[in-house]
C-alpha cells in the first residue's frame, strides 16, 4: 500500500521517539508554544503568527506523562484513519482515545478538550493541517445569499434552501464558487439574528450574503469568508454584541487566533471591518434601558483584550473599551428589537453600511 | 380574734406536717442529679467517686498514686466494687463522716484545682450501695506503718445524715498505708464509650503519674503504668477573685471576714487587690476606707459588689492550677492510642469569670482509629473524664463549632468531625463551670469556648502539615507507579504508529524507567 505524505509524517514523529528510547534517552516530543507568549503580531501583513519558542514534552515525567502518551495516542488513530481512508469527527477521536488505563483509575483523556487540544499539538508538530490527520470538526453555522456552488459534485443554490439555509461543513477547500452575485458578506456571530435576517430577505434586499455561527467562529467559517473576499472581493462585516466577547470575535476574523496562530495565513482576513454594535450605537439607536450589567470575568477580560498588541495602539477599539467600562454595561445585538422587530433589517443596517459607519 | 385563732390553728397544723428534709433523703428522692439514674451509669459513678478519692487523696499527700479497681459481678444486676489505694490513709475518727454523711469535707469553699470539690461524691456511692443492696460498705485504712490498720462496716442514718457504725475493728493489713473500700451494689457493665472501661483509661491518660491496675468482671486485667515519676505541681489555694464572686458570698465573706476595715477587707480576703486598688474600690463605691466590714447596709454591700465588677484588677494567678502539660500528655496518648501521629496542646492560662482556667487538647490521627466514623472525642476536667452528656458540653460546642476542613477532616455542617482521629480536650480550673451536679457538662463560657478553639486549630494545623505531607507522598507514590501502566499503553500506539515490535519497545521502556526513577523521585520531593 503506498503510504500518504501525512501518514508518513506521522510515522516520523513515532519513530523518533523510538530513537530517543533506543539512545536510553528520556523520550521526548518538541511542541511549539501555543499561547500569547509565543504570539508576534506581524505588523505587515496584520496578522498573527507563531514564534519560535517550543517546549520538550518528555515521557518520564511526572507533569508530562499522560500529555505525552495522549499525543501518541492520537497520532496513532489518526495514522489509522488514514490509512482506512476514512475521517473522523473532533467527537468521534475523543471516544476512540478515551478509555480507563488498566489497573489504575486514570482515563487516558477525560474531556474532549484534551483530545481537540492534542489534534491542533500534532498540527503543528507534523505539519500536517487537521484535514490532512483526516479529522474534522463538527458543521456550524448557515449562509444565505444569491450564490451558487459546487460540493462532492452537487450544484446548490444558497438563495433556494429556505429557512435554514446551507450548512458550512468543518473543510471548505474543495467547494468551488460558480456564481456569486453580491456587493458584501455580513457575518454575525447570533444565529438568531441571522434567522431575524433571512426571514425578512435582507440578503435579496441588499444583495449581500449572510453568515453566522453559534458562538466559536469555526475554522470552516472563518476560511469560507477568507474565500470569497480573495476569489471574490467582497467586503466583509461583522456584526456582534456590543461586549469583549464581540470584540474578540472580531479580532480572531480579521486578525487570526492566539490558539492556531499558525494557522492565521489560511483564514485571517486583515480587511474586515466591525459594523456594530457600537458604544456610539447604543447612543445613536437609544438602547441604554436595554442593556446587561457587567460582571467581574467580562472587566477581567476587556483588561485582558484592551492590552493585545493588536488592540494596544488602535484607538477605536481603546475608546469601545473605555465606554464599556464607563458605562460598565454590553448589549447583545438583539436589544435592537426593542425599537422593533424589523429596526435591525429595515433601519439599523442599511443606514450603517451606507454611512460607512463601521470600526476598522 | 376568732379569725387569728384559727389561722393559729392552721399554722400549728402545717407545722406539724413540715420538717426538715435531709440531704440524704434528698438524695433518695433525686438521685439521677448526682448521676446515679440506672445500673450501667451508677456503676460507673461508683468507680469514679472512689477512684477520685484515691487520686485526690495520693496527690494531696504527694505520693505517687498506685490504684486497684476491682469489679466482681455476684449477680445478674450485682456488682461488688472495690478500690484500693497507697495514699496517706484516714484517721480513725474521721473515716465515718467521710463515707458515712453527705456533704462532709472541707474543699467547698476553697479555690484550688481539685476533682470532687463538693464532697457529695464517696458518700453519695455509700448511699446508692445501701439503697440497692443493704449492704454496708466496708473500709480499710492505714496511715502508717507504726499504726494497725482499721476495718470499718458502715451505713448511713439517712434522717439524720450520720454514719451508723456496725462494725469497727483493728486488724491486720499488708499494707504500709492506704485506704481500701468495697461497695456492693445494683449495676450493670457494658463496654463502650460509657464503660467503666472508658473512665479507667481516660483517667490513666490524663494522670500520667498514676499506675491504675484494673480488673474487669471477665476477669480482664488491665495495667496502665504512670510514664513518669514526678508528681504533678501542687496546686496552691487562692483567695477569690473579685469578678468570680456572686453579691451572696461577698454578704457572707464580709461578715465572716477578721479584717476591721474595709480596705483591710478587700486587701486580704480577695486575691489580686492591693492597697491602690482597695482605695480605688472604695471611692467608686462612695464607701469610707475604715468601714466596719460587719456594719454594712446591704444597699451598701451592693454598690461595692458592683464597685468590685467595674475596677479594673488583674488576673488571678495561675498558680493555683496544675495542667498535664503537653509532654506528658502526648506520651500517654502515644502509650494508650494506636495511631501515627500525636500532638498535644497546653494553652496559657486564662480567666472566666474571675476564676482562671487552661485548656490542654490532645489529638491522635490514624493507626487503629476507625475511619469511617465520627472522631473519638474524649472531654476531661481536672482529670476526670466526662464521660456522659456529651452534646450538652461546652467542649463539644468548640469542636463542632471549629472547621475542620482546613485541617483535613471531613466535617457535615456542625457536627462532629470524621476521620481516624481522637481529640483530648482538658480543662483545668479551680472552679469548672458544670451544667448540673452529675458533673458530665461543661457549662458555655464564651471565654472558655474560644481558649479551647483557639488549642483545637493549633493541633489542627500541626495534623493538616502532618496528612498533607503524609497524603500527598502517597499521591506522588502513586504517580510514579502509573509508569509502570503507561509502559504498555505507549508501547502498544507507537508500535501501530512505526511497526515496531511492541514487546521489545515495552522491554526497552522498562529498563528506562529503571533508570529514570530517581530522577522522577527526586522531582517529586522537590514539588
Amino acid at each position: 500500500m503506498k503510504k500518504s505524505k501525512s501518514e508518513e509524517r506521522l510515522k516520523e514523529l513515532g519513530l523518533k521517539v523510538i530513537k530517543d528510547v533506543e539512545k536510553n534517552k528520556n523520550p521526548s516530543i518538541t511542541v511549539p508554544i501555543r499561547a500569547l507568549s509565543n504570539v508576534i503580531f506581524n505588523e505587515k501583513t496584520k496578522t498573527l503568527e507563531l514564534g519560535n519558542k517550543t517546549s520538550n514534552r518528555f515521557f518520564f515525567n511526572v507533569a508530562h506523562a499522560k500529555k505525552f502518551l495522549q499525543t501518541i495516542e492520537v497520532a496513532s488513530i489518526s495514522k489509522n484513519l488514514i490509512e482506512e481512508g476514512k475521517h473522523a469527527s473532533l467527537r468521534d477521536v475523543f471516544y476512540m482515545a478515551k478509555r480507563t488505563i488498566p489497573e489504575t483509575n486514570v482515563n487516558l483523556v477525560d474531556d474532549q478538550s484534551e483530545s481537540d487540544d492534542i489534534i491542533e499539538d500534532l498540527e503543528l508538530v507534523t505539519g500536517n493541517s487537521r484535514e490532512q490527520l483526516h479529522v474534522n470538526a463538527n458543521k456550524n453555522g448557515s449562509v444565505v445569499g444569491k450564490v451558487t456552488i459546487e460540493d462532492s459534485g452537487d450544484i446548490i443554490r444558497w438563495d433556494k434552501l429556505g429557512s435554514g439555509g446551507w450548512s458550512i461543513p468543518s473543510n471548505v477547500e474543495d467547494i468551488k464558487f460558480k456564481n456569486v452575485n453580491a456587493k458584501y458578506v455580513i457575518y454575525m456571530e447570533k444565529a438568531a439574528v441571522w434567522e431575524r435576517l433571512n426571514e425578512d430577505k435582507f440578503w435579496n434586499k441588499q444583495n449581500c450574503i449572510l453568515l453566522s455561527s453559534q458562538g466559536q467562529t469555526t475554522r470552516g467559517i472563518r476560511r469560507l469568508l477568507q474565500r470569497l473576499y480573495e476569489e471574490h472581493k467582497l467586503p466583509i462585516y461583522v456584526l456582534c454584541d456590543f461586549d469583549i466577547f464581540g470584540a474578540y470575535i472580531y479580532s480572531v476574523i480579521k486578525y487570526g487566533s492566539i490558539n492556531l496562530a499558525h494557522a492565521s495565513e489560511h483564514m485571517a482576513i486583515p480587511s474586515v471591518r466591525y459594523l456594530g454594535i457600537t458604544a456610539q450605537d447604543i447612543e445613536k439607536y437609544d438602547l441604554k434601558k436595554h442593556l446587561i450589567k457587567l460582571n467581574d470575568k467580562d472587566i477581567a477580560r476587556i483588561k485582558q483584550v484592551s492590552e493585545y498588541e493588536w488592540f494596544k495602539n488602535n484607538k477605536a477599539w481603546q475608546q469601545q473599551f473605555k465606554m464599556m467600562k464607563q458605562m460598565n454595561a454590553k448589549a447583545e445585538i438583539q436589544a435592537l428589537s426593542a425599537r422593533g422587530i424589523t429596526f435591525i433589517s429595515e433601519k439599523y443596517l442599511p443606514e450603517k453600511i451606507k454611512n460607512k459607519d463601521f470600526i476598522d | 380574734m376568732k379569725a387569728e385563732k384559727r389561722s393559729d390553728i392552721v399554722a400549728l397544723e402545717l407545722a406539724k406536717q413540715q420538717r426538715e428534709i435531709s440531704i440524704s433523703e434528698f438524695f433518695l428522692k433525686n438521685r439521677h442529679l448526682l448521676g446515679f439514674d440506672n445500673p450501667t451509669r451508677a456503676l460507673m459513678m461508683v468507680v469514679k467517686e472512689a477512684c477520685d478519692n484515691s487520686l485526690d487523696a495520693c496527690t494531696d499527700m504527694r505520693v505517687l498514686p498506685e490504684i486497684k479497681v476491682e469489679l466482681t459481678q455476684l449477680a445478674e444486676d450485682r456488682f461488688k466494687v472495690v478500690v484500693e489505694d497507697n495514699g496517706p490513709g484516714i484517721v480513725k475518727q474521721q473515716i465515718p463522716n467521710i463515707f458515712g454523711k453527705l456533704l462532709y469535707g472541707s474543699k467547698f469553699y476553697t479555690l484550688k484545682q481539685n476533682r470532687g470539690s463538693q464532697g457529695i461524691g464517696i458518700s453519695a456511692a455509700v448511699l446508692y450501695s445501701q439503697l440497692t443492696t443493704g449492704k454496708p460498705t466496708k473500709i480499710y485504712s492505714r496511715i502508717s506503718p507504726k499504726k494497725s490498720a482499721h476495718y470499718f462496716e458502715l451505713q448511713i442514718d439517712t434522717k439524720k445524715n450520720e454514719p451508723r457504725v456496725l462494725k469497727d475493728n483493728e486488724i491486720n493489713w499488708n499494707k504500709d498505708h492506704g485506704t481500701k473500700i468495697e461497695l456492693e451494689i445494683e449495676g450493670r457493665y457494658l463496654k463502650g464509650k460509657q464503660s467503666v472501661d472508658e473512665y479507667i483509661k481516660q483517667t490513666a491518660i490524663v494522670n500520667p503519674h498514676a499506675t491504675i491496675i484494673y480488673i474487669t468482671p471477665e476477669k480482664e486485667k488491665f495495667e496502665y503504668k504512670r510514664v513518669t515519676e514526678e508528681l504533678p505541681k501542687e496546686a496552691k489555694e487562692i483567695k477569690p477573685h473579685p469578678y468570680g464572686i456572686e453579691l451572696g458570698q461577698l454578704i457572707k465573706m464580709l461578715h465572716d471576714t477578721r479584717a476591721n476595715t474595709l480596705q483591710g477587707f478587700l486587701q486580704s480576703d480577695f486575691s489580686r487587690i492591693g492597697q491602690l486598688t482597695a482605695k480605688e474600690i472604695c471611692n467608686k463605691a462612695k464607701l469610707k476606707q475604715d468601714e466596719k466590714p460587719k456594719k454594712l447596709e446591704h444597699k451598701q454591700i451592693e454598690v461595692l459588689f458592683k464597685a468590685l465588677q467595674e475596677t479594673k484588677i488583674i488576673s488571678p494567678s495561675s498558680d493555683c492550677l496544675s495542667p498535664i502539660g503537653a509532654e506528658l500528655l502526648e506520651k500517654e496518648l502515644r502509650k494508650e492510642i494506636n495511631a501515627d501521629f500525636y500532638v498535644t496542646i497546653s494553652r496559657s492560662p486564662a480567666v472566666y469569670r474571675g476564676m482562671p482556667f487552661i485548656i490542654e487538647t490532645g489529638m491522635a490521627y490514624g493507626g487503629e482509629l476507625d475511619k469511617e466514623s465520627q472522631v473519638r472525642l474524649m472531654r476531661l476536667a481536672n482529670r476526670v473524664p466526662l464521660l456522659y452528656q456529651q452534646g450538652a458540653c461546652a467542649i463539644t460546642e468548640a469542636v463542632t463549632e471549629t472547621n475542620w476542613k482546613p485541617y483535613e477532616l471531613q466535617q457535615s455542617g456542625n457536627n462532629l468531625p470524621v476521620g481516624p482521629t481522637l481529640i483530648l480536650v482538658h480543662i483545668a480550673s479551680v472552679w469548672v463551670p458544670f451544667t448540673s451536679e452529675a458533673k458530665e457538662a461543661v457549662a458555655h463560657y464564651d471565654e472558655i469556648i474560644k481558649e479551647i478553639k483557639l488549642a483545637l486549630q493549633e493541633c489542627g494545623r500541626k495534623l493538616s502539615i502532618y496528612i498533607h505531607k503524609h497524603i500527598r507522598a502517597a499521591e506522588q507514590r502513586d504517580k510514579i507507579d502509573l509508569f509502570e501502566k503507561y509502559i504498555p499503553e505507549l508501547s502498544n500506539a507507537l508500535s501501530n504508529l512505526t511497526n515496531y515490535k511492541k514487546e521489545l519497545l515495552q522491554e526497552k521502556l522498562q529498563k528506562l524507567l529503571k533508570k529514570e526513577l530517581p530522577t522522577l523521585e527526586s522531582e517529586n520531593e522537590k514539588k
